[in-house]
């Protein structure tokens, strides 16, 4: 019985002491973990709470609607429209395809729309909603709002699409929005969302910053598949500024229109006091919606081989020889250089020049010519007389003052600067000696000397008001929750004395508005409304010996390609100048019987319409109503 | 209370049904019913502050399995002795017939029906065999457990359910079955060095076993040892245990408030991976208290397994402990990402009837041992004395 108990004994003692390690052992393992909670929690909290607001938060861009561009006088040109479309979440429809069946009886899909939508459900998660269509008709979208009831997870999703309501009109100005270009990245998230559109051209590309805004970001609270359970905060972005614009829309039209007889044409017209452009034509012009659905190849390659480059804006990317325009430059600067207004040549037809001859338009010659009958008949001999005595570089120099051979800080992309020769500008970029006879021909508008329409409209302006205005075509922004802007340029005196443009307005008047004057079929006849202006002819082929001796070939005997631009610039109303006008017809023939007309036509409804008369679209008063 | 003491002082006291109610040891039903409502309460956090679908059922399964505990504590524990081997024989039919019934039906099957409830048989298992191993070692001798032909037998007894839950395939359950029948023959004396003998034979067996695990079973092993190699794969569910808890710092995100589990990042979160969502709303501290309550626990299972005066009891009340503490350890070594996920729920926490009914069971057998500590069952059973 002893025996037993002491081995009962023994037998606890050994269970006791192998319970002990057993708790022991426990213990220890309940340590390992109450360290690895305190590593977890304690030293790598950092880190995982980093992680867990990374699951948790997204954040979702808010994307603010474009800003408008208007005219001076508040008329949309560039607004947003909304697009309907037509979506699908995949997680609410039980059968697909009978579901596409049920949509296509109000929207047609055909089979690759169908294979889009599969491919695109299964990629996507299926609460997301897949785009079956975009821009449906209002008959469309009444019709699935509807049928509601028997589409289920179909929906209509309202975005946006830049619309230009005036197309190709102002196309050359406006510009137009399409999708970011991959080199176009900035960083800015905005640019990443899908189908999100930047400026590509015009005022859209300029000012494409101001018109996008900042985009607002949204909080939200995800699970663990992506769904949002709620939103945590909200940061409101600021929309697009609104771009005004100096253009008058209906000017614009009117000249659009009046434009559209010219295989190609350029013309603008600026306010002469502060260079505001009232109207920037270019003919042929273009279509910018295809531009924002995503032109085809075909299409593009359509416009850009077009003979007539509709893309470019040849008013202020368009470089012609400015022709007999140019002639006001050599006067004043025969001015500048002594030669009095009465300084006179004889025209016999030509002149000699060494053993070469330089022939005047007129065949016969206009006999004994001063300053005021060569402007007015357009006499090239005397030009030719004035420019060998004062030399190319004094007429650049007056050029230069004008705007005329470089770029003159128009706001709008692609403006090009053409070229006013010297002699050092000579050797520079041909590398030869200037020649005595080039003095001549760059004295009448041709040669080297290469102006856009633009330039000739702002020398007209300048020429009128004796002050160097610049042109520009955005006359402030407005909204986005910033005060408004309103811009003025400062239009400095030109530096010409009084006198010699008084001369050389005289003349331009003569030429319009007496007897000989080479315009003086286009005389606007409506009192107090009457221009001042210069006709121009720009060759763009050599006439021969032979055929000056057989008779120089008329232009409407040539092919289009070779004929003269015609050009034309004027001023109105002539006593009190306010709007300047330059209009070039390419290979239009002379410039008093292509160009004065549609400059008549143009600055007579200008004037008629009087948009300098007319209050525009205030901008510095309502800044400051927006804010208060 | 000192009528107790003296009552205790007896051989075999015949004891009365209201001394048995005044012998329960109360603190541990307390810390019982604090661990469950701890995990109600998280219950309520996972389904979004509210009692549907969770915590209402749970509730409900725990009063159920509280009364069923009280009963088995009552229960004379020489009646458990007698039961031991039929208890464990019934189970081992059950697992054979899970077996059968999974490989008629499709694919792994784990429960069996009985219309009440649904029956996990190898939860049951985890229960039986060590009330089996308990009864064994019970009339074995000293020098009997230190000779060889004597494991034999135990030995079938533990890797028997362990080959059949491995073939389910549940891993985790299995390697369970066998460090819980492990404990049981080291607090019997076995030897240390045919423990290192057992080991090294596992561990050899370690290539041939790993060819024989499913290829999810191997996956979850390999992502275990680089959770981060596949954050949105197999290493997903460790990876968002891990943020969950690190996220939650010390002091927690505070009640409801864990972004992680509502928002369905964390899997699982009411089941196997409710310590995470427990530790993310209420910190290191929650988690620590909550590991309290459990060394609570274990100290009151190893102070009844001292204090019983039958060789059974002892072994039995270190043997549940010890399971218990597998559950809790190997559960939170998991979602900690100590070790590979192998699917052990949290006792008494976790939202499931079979594992809250069978830790229940356990310790109302440990509440029996208590209560009849100073029963004496003779060495070769309870026949050779009536």
């Amino acid at each position: 019985m002893s025996e037993r108990r002491n081995e009962e004994q023994g037998r606890y003692r050994g269970f006791a002491r192998r319970a002990v390690m057993l708790g022991g052992g426990q213990l220890l393992l309940l340590g390992a973990l109450a360290g690895r909670m305190y590593y977890l929690q304690v030293v790598e909290a950092e880190k995982y709470k980093l992680l867990a607001e990374d699951n948790r938060i997204n954040i979702r861009l808010l994307p603010p609607p474009r800003g408008r561009i208007v005219d001076r006088f508040g008329t949309p040109l560039a607004v947003n429209r909304q697009n309907y479309r037509v979506l699908l979440v995949s997680e609410q429809i039980r059968d697909l395809e009978a579901s596409l069946d049920d949509l296509d009886r109000i929207v047609p899909l055909d089979e690759a729309d169908r294979e889009r939508i599969r491919k695109e459900i299964t990629r996507k998660r299926n609460f997301v909603p897949v785009t079956v269509r975009e821009n449906l008709s209002w008959e469309q979208v009444s019709r699935i709002e509807v049928n509601a009831p028997e589409l289920p997870g179909v929906s209509i999703d309202v975005g946006e699409t830049r619309h230009y309501p005036y197309g190709e009109i102002l196309s050359h100005i406006v510009g137009y929005v399409a999708a970011v270009s991959e080199k176009e990245l900035t960083g800015d998230p905005l640019l990443e969302l899908p189908g999100f559109r930047v400026g590509k051209n015009g005022v859209e590309k300029l000012n494409d910053e101001a018109l996008r805004g900042t985009a607002g970001t949204s909080h939200i609270e995800v699970n663990a598949v992506g769904r949002m359970i709620k939103e945590l905060s909200r940061h409101e972005g600021h929309a697009g500024r609104e771009v005004v614009l100096t253009i008058d829309s209906g000017l614009q039209s009117y000249i659009h229109q009046r434009l559209a007889n010219e295989k190609s044409a350029a013309a603008v017209v600026l306010d002469v006091d502060n260079g505001e452009v009232l109207s920037l034509c270019s003919v042929p012009s273009y279509d910018p919606k295809p531009f924002n659905v995503g032109l085809s190849r075909q299409e593009w390659l359509g416009l850009v081989n077009d003979p007539l480059s509709p893309l470019s804006n040849k008013a202020i990317s368009g470089l012609y020889a400015p022709g007999s325009t140019f002639k006001m430059m050599v006067a004043l600067a025969a001015l500048e250089a002594g030669l009095g207004a009465d300084h006179k040549a004889y025209c016999p037809g030509f002149m000699r020049l060494g053993n070469h001859r330089f022939h005047c338009w007129k065949r016969g010659g206009h006999g004994s010519m001063d300053l005021t009958g060569a402007i007015q008949q357009s006499c090239d001999v005397w030009f030719y007389d004035v420019a060998k005595r004062i030399g190319i570089d004094r007429i650049a120099g007056m050029a230069e003052r004008f705007g005329l051979g470089a770029p003159v800080g128009i706001d709008l992309p692609g403006e090009r600067g053409g070229a006013m020769p010297t002699k050092a500008w000579k050797l520079a970029n041909i590398g030869q000696a200037w020649l005595g006879g080039e003095t001549l021909i760059n004295a009448i508008g041709q040669g080297f000397v290469l102006t856009t329409p633009l330039q000739l409209a702002v020398m007209t302006a300048r020429l009128a008001t004796g002050k160097a205005v610049v042109p520009h075509v955005t006359r402030g922004l407005r909204g986005g929750g910033m005060p408004s802007l309103s811009i003025r340029l400062p239009a400095p005196s030109i530096e010409v004395p009084k006198a010699h443009l008084e001369v050389v307005r005289n003349a331009m008047d003569a030429v319009v508005n007496s007897a000989r004057g080479t315009a003086r079929g286009s005389a606007i006849q409506e009192p107090g409304w009457e221009m001042a202006g210069k006709t121009g002819t720009s060759q763009v082929r050599r006439i021969t010996k032979a055929e000056r001796d057989a008779g120089v070939i008329k232009n409407e005997d040539l092919p289009w390609r070779r004929r003269d631009h015609g050009l034309f610039v004027a001023y109105a109303p002539v006593d009190r100048p306010r709007y300047a006008c330059a209009v070039v017809v390419e290979h239009g023939g002379g410039g008093s019987s292509a160009a004065a007309p549609i400059v008549k036509d143009i600055l007579l409804e200008t004037q008629r319409r009087d948009p300098l008369g007319n209050e525009p679209l205030p901008l510095v008063a309502l800044g400051d109503g927006q804010k208060a | 209370m000192s009528v107790l003491d003296e009552m205790h002082l007896r051989r075999n006291p015949r004891l009365t049904l209201g001394q048995k109610l005044l012998s329960i040891n109360w603190g541990l039903v307390l810390l019982i019913a604090l661990l469950a409502g701890f995990g109600l309460a998280m219950l309520y956090s996972a389904a979004n502050a509210s009692f549907h679908p969770w915590a209402s059922r749970q509730a409900m399964r725990f009063l159920f399995g509280l009364t069923v505990m009280l009963a088995v504590a009552l229960i004379d524990i020489r009646v458990w002795f007698r039961l031991s081997y039929p208890i464990y024989l019934l189970s081992l039919l059950l697992l054979v017939a899970v077996e059968l019934k999974g490989s008629v039906g499709m694919g792994a099957q784990r429960w069996i029906d009985l219309g009440v409830i649904q029956l996990q048989p190898s939860e049951v298992m985890k229960v039986a065999l060590i009330m089996a191993l308990a009864r064994y070692f019970h009339g074995r001798t000293l020098e009997d457990v230190g000779r060889v032909h004597y494991l034999i037998p135990p030995l079938f007894l533990a890797v028997a359910p362990a080959a059949l839950v491995l073939r389910q395939p549940d891993l985790g359950t299995a390697l369970m079955l066998l460090m819980g029948g492990g404990a049981l023959f080291f607090a019997a004396g076995v030897r240390w060095w045919k423990f290192a003998l057992a080991i090294g034979a596992v561990g050899a067996a370690v290539p041939l076993a790993w060819n024989s695990l499913r290829g999810y079973q191997q996956k979850r092993v390999l992502t275990f040892f680089d959770p981060e190699s596949d954050p949105l794969g197999a290493g997903y569910h460790i990876m968002q245990s891990k943020i969950a808890l690190g996220s939650g710092g010390v002091l927690g995100k505070g009640y409801l408030q864990g972004s992680q589990s509502h928002l369905n990042f964390l899997p699982e979160k009411q089941t196997d991976f409710i310590f995470t969502m427990l530790a993310e709303e209420l910190g290191m501290v929650g988690g620590l208290i909550l590991l309290g309550l459990f060394f609570l626990v274990f100290v009151y299972g190893f102070a009844i397994a001292l204090r019983s005066r039958n060789h059974y009891g002892r072994l039995l009340a270190l043997g549940l402990t010890v399971n218990l503490f597998l559950y809790v350890f190997i559960n939170i070594a998991m979602v900690t990402g100590l070790i590979p996920v192998v699917g052990v729920p949290l006792p008494l926490v976790s939202y499931g009837g079979t594992a809250m009914l069978t830790v229940l069971f356990s310790l109302g057998l440990m509440v029996s041992v208590s209560i009849h500590r100073d029963v004496r069952i003779p060495r070769r059973g309870l026949r050779d004395e009536s």
